[in-house]
Formats: structure tokens, sequence, C-alpha cells
């Protein structure tokens, strides 16, 4: 796959990495976040505020995912999404409705909260599972082609809002795309090659 | 990870190989229980010599082989008309819980000269007052006996054709055979089919073992003059002499070694007609099309078998007295579901199905969720199909002998234990697929969540796959509700479910108390799959996602 | 309230001067709380009924549970018994009461299989005859020696539906004849099944030549001698049979329903009062009735016996007991309860308990003693084990 990389990226800034199918994008994406399964090796490090993430769990590095299929669970309500993603240190029925609330209210899909995830349109899952994956007070966000399957009237729209809650919140972004809209709106482009 | 293995090889390879290896010691000779040491081949030249060995291994091959086939052939055409038929694996998945015991009684019930297909057509259709003098259920050369695997295994056969489908593109292979002039039919069987095999060969084996090794339908459609190997080595294990043991492990031992020829000998065959496949291939005839009625008419034939067993047994549960050739039952009374000692032995059957089909469950998820969290496979999978494979008479009594040992007295524990060596299998089997095929980008998305191994378990992967695990739970309780064998000899006559009390009233004098047992036992598989349909849906009511497609 | 009972118990015996019974009240409270497996043929429901029945009266007076583990065939719990000795279980063995006869029983004695002698201990073993070779004593001409206990009358009967039937054979022989005329019409079980040997054995008794060599264990030269009138007999009559006689019926219960259905015209049975039974359960048609070659026909006593390792011996000895109680024989041969004939001896029973049995109701198909004509005795079980052995030579293709 692709030869060395050495990258680092600033709170707020969102860097876009670009390059052909095949790559190695997605796995870069994956073995950032700890998804990467067995048969990958890889040599190098990431560390993210000085922490080693390569030493920590998938669910330790408080790296946020966003996928093309926005991936709501689809057994659990908008709400149950929302909340699955909210960090535990919340306590409280009350507390962490209100925050979900918020959430839905910033996503310009207030009272949203018992809806069937099924129901919602493309952008709609891709709005919910921003503020899903925001909850958690990620560290860092990476972003796997996820504007790929949106029209692309919708894409603009959504692509801005993504990035604009990701800069609201100062943390550093990686996201991974073929479409050059998408390195557009990145602070910074990244190409890699073969 | 060894923890795991070593689990999994204590709790289902070990009751394997112990029961097997005891009934080869037993066979060569060695019996502690009766002081005898006399290690040799004595025991194999006395079952050779038993009267009508060669024709029971005859007969054994007769129907293992012919059942097999038999099976496979007719599923081919109900292959090609019912893939791509929206709800057929539903539809079909049922008709799997149907117990063989059930059904063979059904089928004695309706197919016997007397039985409720000539009552119907006599004696103005035939002239008949006596039943004819024909042999029917029974008949030497065990067609009766095939008939009733046919119809329990075909539609085993026909599920796992549809299963592979779904994996490819049919409907495109079809369109592009059909676009280079062969008729559909052509089209499935040259191009589709073989593709499909591959994932055939294991039902089809399984179907093969089985077969081969069956006791409970064989007691009731079989011949019993000599009948199959199977039932002779039953019947030489119970037999007063203790010292019988030994030619009836031996016959075992023969009959394992029945199985594995055949087993290889398959595998030969399977190169040949694929070696003859591809010189017809090659040829490019188009064959001629003729009217697609092949599968619709097996599938009728099917359908009028089942629903006649099935009427024969209702009417016989509530028949006060029905002579032949009357059509019906001279009158009704549901008497004998008020009195019948019926209760008991369902209440018993659901206690060991609920409690092996659970059992199965937890070990398949704990299987799965150790190679989702090692990221490698465990590497058991001889564990699942040995089993399935092995004729059960070969380490049932065996493992009988070996629980004593153990401490394991007979009753439902060891039951239980037995029955989980042929329940979880089929639960592993139901619950792997739709567990693999669960999207990694939606556990990765939980875990990016912050949701650890045990909280992605429990919230992501259970919930989301509560259809297919209530599917594999159903078929747990389907296959322990069908066992035989697995309780006789265990359970040494303590433990009564509705399998053995059936089988055991069907050679008794009253038919409708063997037929209350046989609805029984076909009734609670299908209890099990209706909730195993309706509870998902009901759990999952507001949510579409995951909604069709859930088995 | 245990040591009460045997603290009463032994005072009984003091004052009485009787072992046995300050036994008995010991092997009565040892008893209470048991749950005794009677392992008995389970093929018919009018007797699972009845050790139903049993169960209740035992829970109700002695606080003793009965589970009836119901068999196909009595060798099951044979061998079960073995595959215990066999894993070393000599004690707490999951069988404790057997309905057993003849090969089995010589089987289980002769391997040490048994407890006892415990039929003296027995408080009602005083309404039997317990003379030297009376019935009550001998199984398969085996002397019991205390080993079992007997509990029910069992005599070799034929059943035929008498609409069908009007030219009924005399004998053994005669059905020969009758089969040739009326060719499928008559099947017996497989003779691996005792009623069908015992098919086997009443034609021997008829035909042997010489019936005292019966009573002996089998010889090679006995056994040529004895049996060729059988063999030619029955070579003649097995084309004749049901499937040209190349398939029988497993036991008499199949055997039964084929003559309800009406594929064969005779069922046998080894308990006079089955028939009988089997009108009022709406099994058999009303037009069934019995018949006993004219010379007589077989007959024995049913005996229950206790394994040498049961883990409830009190428990079982309770329900043997109980079950030769004049009032239970009295209720058993009740035509609407079972039937089956009483083995006590009319002569011991007090004139109260000889009243019960005048009372019983009666039935077309229940046949008379005097119907019955004379019980011919057993062969020894060497001659049984070697005519099946021989039969399934001969007739397994």
């Amino acid at each position: 796959m692709f030869a060395r990389l050495s990258l680092t990226v600033a709170p707020g800034e969102t860097v876009c990495i670009m390059g052909p199918s095949g790559v190695g994008k997605s796995s870069l994406i994956a073995h950032i976040g700890g998804h990467l399964g067995r048969g990958f090796r890889s040599v190098g490090s990431v560390t993210l505020n000085g922490v080693d993430l390569l030493a920590l769990p998938a669910e330790k590095r408080g790296v946020g995912v966003l996928f093309q299929d926005a991936q709501l669970f689809a057994h659990l309500s908008v709400g149950d999404n929302l909340a699955f993603g909210l960090r535990a240190g919340l306590r409280g029925r009350v507390p962490r409705q209100r925050a979900v609330a918020q959430a839905l209210e910033q996503a310009g899909l207030a009272g949203f909260e018992a809806r069937d995830p099924a129901t919602l349109s493309g952008g709609q899952r891709m709005r919910v599972a921003l503020m899903r994956a925001l909850l958690a007070e990620p560290r860092a966000m990476l972003i796997d082609e996820a504007f790929a399957r949106l029209d692309s009237g919708l894409r603009a729209e959504i692509r801005g809002f993504v990035l604009e809650h990701i800069a609201a919140r100062k943390i550093p972004a990686l996201m991974v795309s073929h479409d050059d809209q998408d390195a557009l709106a990145a602070d910074r482009v990244l190409q890699l090659r073969p | 990870m060894i923890a795991a293995r070593a689990l999994f090889l204590l709790l289902l390879g070990a009751p394997v190989l112990i029961g097997a290896g005891l009934t080869l010691g037993t066979a060569l000779g060695w019996q502690p229980g009766i002081g005898r040491f006399d290690l040799g081949w004595q025991g194999f030249a006395q079952a050779v010599a038993l009267p009508g060995f060669a024709s029971s291994l005859r007969l054994t091959l007769i129907t293992g082989i012919g059942a097999t086939l038999g099976s496979l052939a007719v599923s081919v055409p109900l292959g090609v008309w019912l893939v791509g038929k929206s709800g057929a694996v539903r539809f079909l998945t049922p008709l799997l819980a149907v117990p063989h015991a059930a059904l063979a009684i059904g089928l004695a019930f309706l197919l016997a000269p007397s039985g409720w297909a000539v009552r119907l057509i006599s004696p103005w259709a035939t002239g008949w007052d006596l039943p004819p003098a024909v042999t029917t259920v029974g008949d030497p050369w065990g067609f009766t006996l095939i008939l009733g695997l046919m119809l329990k295994e075909v539609p085993f056969l026909v599920l796992a054709t549809l299963v592979a489908a779904g994996t490819r593109d049919i409907a495109g292979q079809m369109a592009a055979g059909r676009a280079l002039g062969y008729p559909p039919g052509q089209v499935w069987r040259l191009m589709i089919w073989p593709q499909l095999y591959p994932a055939l060969r294991l039902p089809v084996l399984i179907v093969l073992g089985f077969s081969l090794s069956v006791v409970d339908m064989a007691l009731v459609l079989g011949p019993s003059n000599p009948p199959v190997m199977a039932m002779q080595i039953l019947r030489l294990f119970g037999a007063p002499d203790p010292a019988m043991a030994q030619p009836a492990s031996a016959m075992a031992v023969i009959l394992l070694g029945v199985m594995a020829l055949s087993l290889l000998a398959w595998l030969a065959g399977e190169r040949a007609i694929a070696g003859l496949g591809r010189i017809w291939l090659r040829q490019g005839r188009r064959g001629r099309r003729g009217a697609q009625l092949a599968g619709p008419f097996m599938a009728m034939i099917g359908v009028v078998l089942g629903l006649g067993a099935l009427g024969a047994l209702l009417l016989w549960s509530v028949a006060t007295f029905w002579r032949f050739p009357n059509a019906l039952p001279s009158g009704f009374s549901g008497r004998l579901w008020g009195s019948a000692d019926w209760l008991a032995p369902a209440l018993s059957t659901l206690g060991l199905a609920l409690a092996s089909g659970t059992i199965a469950l937890c070990l398949s998820l704990f299987w799965l969720e150790i190679e989702d969290r090692t990221q490698r496979r465990l590497h058991l999978g001889w564990l699942i199909a040995l089993p399935l494979l092995l004729p059960q008479i070969g380490f049932l009594q065996g493992l009988t002998t070996g629980f004593l040992w153990l401490g394991l007295p007979p009753g439902p524990l060891a039951v239980i234990w037995a029955q989980l060596l042929f329940v979880f299998p089929y639960v592993m089997i139901a619950l792997a697929g739709p567990w693999r095929a669960l999207d990694p980008a939606l556990l990765a998305t939980a875990a990016s969540l912050g949701a650890g191994p045990t909280r992605r378990f429990f919230a992501v992967k259970v919930p989301m796959l509560a259809a297919p695990i209530a599917t594999a739970v159903a078929i747990g309780i389907a296959v322990s509700v069908a066992q035989y064998l697995a309780v006789l000899l265990p359970g040494a006559g303590r433990v009564r479910v509705l399998a053995t009390e059936a089988v055991a009233l069907a050679s008794g004098a009253d038919r409708r108390l063997a037929a209350i047992m046989a609805l029984m036992q076909a009734a609670l598989p299908l209890i099990g799959y209706l909730l195993a349909l309706t509870l998902p849906l009901w759990l999952h009511r507001n949510r579409r996602g995951l909604r069709g497609g859930a088995t | 309230m245990k040591k009460l009972v045997v603290a009463l118990g032994f005072a009984a015996s003091c004052l009485l001067g009787t072992p046995v019974l300050a036994d008995w009240a010991k092997t009565v409270a040892d008893a209470k709380g048991q749950t005794v497996y009677f392992n008995a043929w389970g093929g018919d429901p009018r007797t699972n009924a009845f050790i139903d029945w049993v169960s209740e009266q035992m829970q109700a007076h002695y606080g003793v549970t009965v589970t009836q583990v119901k068999l196909s065939d009595t060798a099951e719990a044979v061998s079960r018994v073995q595959a215990e000795k066999a894993a070393g279980k000599d004690s707490r063995g999951a069988v404790d009461l057997i309905w057993i006869n003849g090969p089995n029983f010589l089987a289980m004695k002769q391997a040490g299989l048994l407890a006892g002698p415990f039929l003296t201990d027995l408080p009602n073993a005083t309404y039997l005859d317990l003379a030297p070779g009376s019935a009550a004593t001998t199984d398969f001409t085996i002397p019991t020696e205390g080993y079992e206990s007997p509990w029910r009358l069992a005599k070799f009967v034929f059943a035929y539906d008498a609409d069908r039937v009007n030219d009924l054979p005399e004998d053994m022989a005669g059905l020969g004849a009758w089969a040739a005329a009326h060719p499928g019409r008559f099947t017996h079980p497989n003779p691996a099944n005792f009623m069908g040997a015992t098919f086997l054995k009443q034609a021997l008794v008829e035909m042997a030549p010489d019936p005292e060599a019966l009573a002996k264990p089998v010889t090679d030269a006995a056994y040529a001698q004895q049996t060729a009138p059988l063999w030619a007999w029955y070579d003649a009559l097995r084309p004749n049979m049901w499937h040209h006689g190349r398939d029988f019926p497993e036991n008499e219960s199949a055997q039964a329903q084929l003559l309800a259905d009406g594929e064969t015209d005779f069922a046998m049975f080894f308990d006079p009062a089955a028939p009988a039974a089997m009108i009022q359960q709406q099994v058999l048609p009303p037009s069934v009735r019995v018949w006993v070659p004219k010379d007589g026909s077989i007959g024995n006593m049913s005996f229950v016996a206790i394994p040498y390792n049961a883990a409830h011996r009190a428990g079982a000895e309770v329900v043997a007991n109980f079950l030769l109680d004049p009032a239970t024989q009295a209720h058993m041969q009740n035509i609407d309860v079972l039937g089956s004939y009483s083995v006590l001896d009319p002569a011991k029973l007090d004139a109260a308990a000889k009243a019960d049995f005048a009372a019983l109701p009666s039935a077309p198909a229940l046949p008379t003693l005097a119907d019955l004509g004379p019980t011919l005795p057993e062969p020894h079980p060497s001659w049984m084990t070697r005519i099946t052995e021989d039969w399934a030579k001969r007739y397994t293709q």
C-alpha cells in the first residue's frame, strides 16, 4: 500500500486524503480508529494529544468515525442511538434526555427522539450519525467517504454541517475521499500514491 | 482462546470420541462390566454370522443411499422452481421442524394397506371390503422408509440450495444462460446448480449419514425381519444376554465403516458426474424446453403426503372406533386428549428442548464472540460436523456407559448433554451466517463511540441479531424434540419424551394414543418457530430496518 | 417418627414372636418417602392406568411414589441393570422393580442381579399357594426361590373377529389348514418378542412327541426330536401368512392393531381379559371373541423382581406386597379396571375377599375360567431361547 506518511493534524483542522481505489485510504482510517482486522501489518506510530493510540483498544481511543452508511443502529430509536453515543459520565435520566434533545435540535431534527432510523432520509441519517459521534466527545474525528452516497445537492449542505461542527469543537479531523469537492472543503489536502 | 478450545473439545468432542471408542472397545471384546477381556475379532464374526446380516446390510445401503440420491434428485427441480420466490425460505424452515417420528407415524397411518388412503377410496372405487394383501409399510426393500426419509430430507436440501443461491446473482446467470439459448431447467442443472453444490456437500453428507443410521423412522416404516442395521444394533443392545453387546458394538463399528465407505463412494461419484456433466456441456446441446412442471409436481406430492399424514394423525387422535373401510371414524371424541398421559412427556420434552437449546445458544454465542474478540477462527468445524455425520447408534450406547463411569447416571442431565451434541451444530450453523454477515462498520462505529466489547455484544450484536437468534433457538428446539436415540439410550427409560412415547405407542394397540403423541411432538417445534417469527417482529415492531430477510 | 415405628415394630415382634413382621414394619418405615422406579412393559394403556392407580394408593397409604418406566421390552431393564453392574454401580441403581418372566428372570438370577429372596417377607404372600412346584413358585419351570413375587395370571389365548371367522380351527394343527384356506389372514408377532415366542411354544407343547422332555433343559438330541413336527407345520403355515410370512408385527399390540384394521383375523394375548378390555377401549370391534385350542394353552404367572442394586428396595417390597393384597387383586380382576386374573389361591381367602371376587362384573368377550381350558406347563426357558434363535436362522433372509 501507500509509502511512508507523516502527518500532523492541528485541533480544528480538517485534512482530506485523496488517492486512487486500493491505495489504502480506508485502511488508514481503520488503523487510526482501531478497527483494522487481523492480517494487516503496519510500522510507525499514531499519537493523539501525545497518547499512543495504537496501544489502546478502539473504544478507549476517543476517535469518532463517520462511515458512508451513517451506521445507525437499526434496533434503536433515533434518540437511543444518540444516547448510546452520549458519554457515560453524564448521569441521570433527565440531563441525558436534555443532551439528546439539544443535539437533535442542533441537527435540525428536534422532536425526532422516537423515530425509527429506517424512516429517515440520507441527509438526516448522516446528521444523526455526526451528532451521535460528537456526543461521545471524541478527541479526533475520522470521516470515511461519508458523503459519497448523498445526492449532489445535499452533499455540500451535509458536508458543511459536519465540518462546521467539527471545527466548532476544535478537534482534529481526517477525511478520506475521492471527491474533489470534499478536498476543496478541507483545510489541507494530501495525495496518496501507491 | 486455549481455554475456549478446551471447553468445546471437552463438551462436544470428547463425548463423541469416548462413545465411539467404548463402542470399538466393546466390539473388540473389552467388556469390563461382565468381566470379559478376551480381545479379538470374534465380535465381528458373531455379527456377520447373525441371521439376516447380509439382507440387513443390503437394506441399509438401499435405504440410506436411495434416500440421499432421491432427495438430492428431487431437490434440483424444486430448487429451480423455488429460487427467487420470496418467502420460500421462510416457508421451508418450519417444514424442517416436523419430527421424523411424528411424520413416520402419520405416513404409516396413511399408507398402510388398511391406511387412510385406501380407506378413502374403498370399497366404492376398489371393491375392497378388507385391506388389500399388499405390503406397503414395512416392505422388504424399504421403499416406504425411503419415501419417509425423502419427505423429511428434501426440504432440508432445498433450503440449503436456496440459502446457497441467495449469495449469488442467480437471475443474472439465468438470463445469461437463456440468452445463449438454454432452457431454464438446463441452465439450472448445467451452470447454476454445480456452483451451488459445494455449499450442499455437507448437508448431503449429513443426509447420507442420517439415512444410513436412522432408527425411529425405520422402526415405524421399515421392514422388521431383518430390519436396517441401526435397528438391529438397537435390538441387540437390548437383548437379555449381556454378551450380545459385543456383536452389537461390532455391528455398530461395521455401520461406521459402511458410512465411511459410502461417504468416499459419494465423493468419488461426485467427480464422475461432474466429468460427465462437463462432457455434456461441451457438446453445447441446448435440450428441449419441456414444461417446467417437475418442481410444482414434486411439491404437490410432498404436500399431499404431508397433509395426508397430518390428517390421519388428527382423525385418529379424536376417533372413537374406525373400522376398515370407512373413510372416517364412526364417531369423534376428545376423551383420550383428556385422559391420555401426554402432558408429562410433552413438558419433559419442552424442558429438555429449552435446556439444550439455551445451552447450545450460549455456546454458539460464546464461540462466535471469542472468534470476534481474538479475530481468529477456532478451527473446530469438525466438532460441528462429527456428531451429524457419525451414525448415532455408533457412539450413543458407548457414551451412556461413559457417562456412567463419569458418575453421571442415566437421566435428564445425561440426555441434555447427549442432545447438545446434535442441537449445538444446527444452532451454530443457523447463527454463524447472520453473525458473520453483521456489518463490521456498525461495530466499528459502536467502538468509536466508546462501547467496549461487552457493551458491543449486549447492546449491538445481540439485539440486532434478535431474529436470527430466535430462529436458531427454534431450530435447536426442533432438533431436540426430534431426538429419539439421544433420549432412549442416555435416559435409560427414566426420561419420557414425546419421541420415545410416540415410537413405543406406534407399535402399540391404540393408534389414537400414538397419534396424540405424534401430534404433540409435531406441534412443539412449530410453536417454537411461530414464536421465533413473531417475537422479534413484536420486539422490533417500530424498526423497519430489521424486518424482512431475518431468517 | 421413624424411631417410633421401629420401636413399635420391635415391640410387635416381641409380642408376636415373628421376626418377619418385625422386619416388615421396618421395611414399611424405610419405604416412606421413597420413589420406586417400576420398570414394566408399557405397551398396554390399561396396565399403565392400573399402575397409576397403584401409585396413587401407595402414595396415600404408604407415602411411596411409584413411577412406571415404560419399557417396550423387558430386556431393556435387564440390560440396564447389567450396564450398571458393568460400570460398577452396585448400589443406588436406576431400576427398583421389574415386571419380569422366564428367560429374563433366569438371566438375571444366574448373573446374580436380583435381590432376595424376599417373597416370604411379604405379609400378603400368605394368600399364595406356595407349595413346591406351584405356579406361584415356578417361572417357566424355574423355581423362583423367593426372588420373584407374582402379581397377575397370564394364559395364552387367541382373539378373533367372530363377524369374519366362522370356521374356527380346533387346535394349532388346525390353524395351518385354516391359514391355507384363508391366505394372508393370519400372522403372529416376531418371535424375538415374547408373544411371538409364546405362539411357537404353544405349537411346540401341542405337537412335541414327548411333552415331558420339554420340562428339562434342552439338549441337541431332544431339540431335534421334539421340534421336528413344529417346523414341518410352520414351514407349511408360513407362506399362507400375512405378507407371505416375510414380515411380522413387532409385538402383541401391533398384532391387535392388525386385527382391528381387518388386515388379519387373529390376535393373541397372554392375558385372557385383554380382548374384552380392548373392546371397552374401542380399540377392537365388539365382535371380537376369545379362542383357546381345545387341549388348553400354556400359562404362568407374571412376576415382579427387585434388582440387587435397587436404590429403593424397601419401597419396591412394599409395592410387591401391595400388589398381592386381596383387595388389589380383586380391583385388578375387575374388567372395568384391568381384567387380569388373580394369582391368589381362592382357598386361602377369607369370606369378604371371596365375595369381592364374586361380585365382579362380566363382559361378552370375557372368557370364564371353564372357557379357558386346562393350563399347559411352560417348557424350560432354554427351549424358548433355542426356538427363537432357530426361528431367526430359518426364516430371516
